[in-house]
């Protein structure tokens, strides 16, 4: 969901590609509700690709499911991939400038240069 | 006062360095105060209760406010400039994710992603310009430009800081009105020089009014305790009031028994003249 609007000319800078070099898989709880709220505001095409791209879609398709509330395997896998996946070394990159941040400790550097404002 | 605000030491990357981090996990008295600005914070959020919310903590620190959230059962994401506080923040294992970004340059989200946010002592940085290419006023503008955007539209952000002057909360609050926001500044205790907190509560989808501020139970304001007058009389237990009759007669009786020349009592003893003279 992260963008990099905040760069000089970048209109959309969304989506950002990711390059992962190290994944770690943190457990977490299960909590359906806040899943099927956060959904809605997934750009679903996005989220499957990314997913797909670092191996971790599962089961999910590329179109997105018409009663995603009450598939309770459909959330879990959209659960798997969004919050328990970790990229934890890696890089993201802007669509548009091919700006790297590098992700490192699992904390995206999203720091920019007085030059790029 | 001014020497103990950490905004003119040094910029927040930098003063919040390894040392400064580590207090953030063990000086409890720091924690405790961290804690309740936090769940004050939250409250004022009004987070619709028993849905998990996604919620953006913005100089999130070494992750408090963020242990709060979770206990609450919210989702969260943080931002904080200093790497230090951050390190710490994934030592204690908080369970939201966190991004090394500056405030100031804008908040790097998609419209609409948030349910709230929350900032805990952390929006008077932004008033500092710590290098030659910073101006404040753009970057709080920038700064609540981009956060009205990733904000979904009935949220709320709720920001406590400290403020060192009335043009800083001035200077905030227009900004903030500038880019879209509506609400204004609540005080919490104002009465009280230490616990008086300063909270901006701001929501996206329209005027609404703001909740009371918080005020200590025994200072009342408009019960007046003494009146000094009362005082003045009390104090003068056992003696004659003065320039009355009988405080006249008295120091006239001590003036002759001094053996000083002192002109008789009579019944016009200690009457004002008339007002003909």
């Amino acid at each position: 969901m992260l963008t990099s609007r905040c760069l000089k000319g970048v209109v959309t800078g969304y989506p950002l590609g990711i390059v992962a070099k190290e994944i770690k898989i943190q457990e977490s709880e299960f909590n359906k509700d806040f899943i099927t709220r956060l959904i809605p505001k997934l750009d679903w095409n996005v989220f499957w690709s990314t997913a797909k791209q670092i191996g971790y879609e599962g089961s999910l398709t590329q179109q997105i499911i018409a009663d995603y509330e009450n598939n309770e395997n459909f959330l879990k896998d959209v659960h798997h991939a969004l919050v328990e996946v970790d990229i934890f070394e890696g890089e993201l990159i802007c669509p548009e400038t091919n700006r790297k941040f590098p992700i490192t400790d699992g904390i995206p550097n999203m720091l920019i240069k007085d030059n790029e404002l | 006062m001014s020497a103990r605000r950490p905004e003119r030491k040094a910029p927040p990357e930098m003063f919040y360095n390894e040392e400064e981090a580590r207090k953030y996990t063990q000086n409890s008295r720091i924690i405790d105060i961290q804690v309740q600005m936090s769940e004050r914070a939250i409250e004022l959020l009004l987070l619709p209760e028993d849905t998990p919310c996604l919620v953006l903590d913005l100089g999130c620190g070494s992750g408090l406010s963020g242990s709060v959230l979770e206990e609450q059962g919210h989702m969260w994401v943080g931002m904080d400039i200093s790497s230090s506080m951050l390190a710490v923040a994934k030592e204690r294992e908080v369970e939201g994710d966190l991004i090394l970004s500056d405030l100031g340059n804008g908040i790097p989200f998609r419209p609409g992603t948030f349910d709230g946010a929350i900032s805990i002592s952390a929006l008077q940085w932004l008033c500092n310009a710590d290098k030659s290419s910073h101006d404040p006023r753009k970057r709080l503008y920038v700064f609540f430009s981009t956060l009205f955007a990733c904000l979904s539209r009935s949220a709320r952000a709720v920001f406590q800081f400290y403020p060192e002057n009335a043009e800083q909360v001035e200077l905030i609050t227009r900004e903030s009105t500038k880019a879209g926001f509506y609400g204004g500044l609540l005080v919490d205790y104002p009465n009280s020089t230490k616990a008086k907190k300063y909270f901006l509560v701001l929501n996206t989808g329209g005027p609404m009014p703001l909740p009371a501020a918080l005020t200590d139970a025994s200072d009342n304001s408009d019960h007046v305790q003494f009146t000094n007058r009362r005082d003045n009389y009390k104090n003068m237990k056992g003696k004659n009031i003065k320039k009355s009759r009988d405080w006249i007669i008295e120091k006239k009786e001590r003036r002759r028994r001094q053996g000083r020349n002192v002109r008789p009592d009579s019944k016009y003893t200690a009457r004002p003249r008339s007002t003909r003279f």
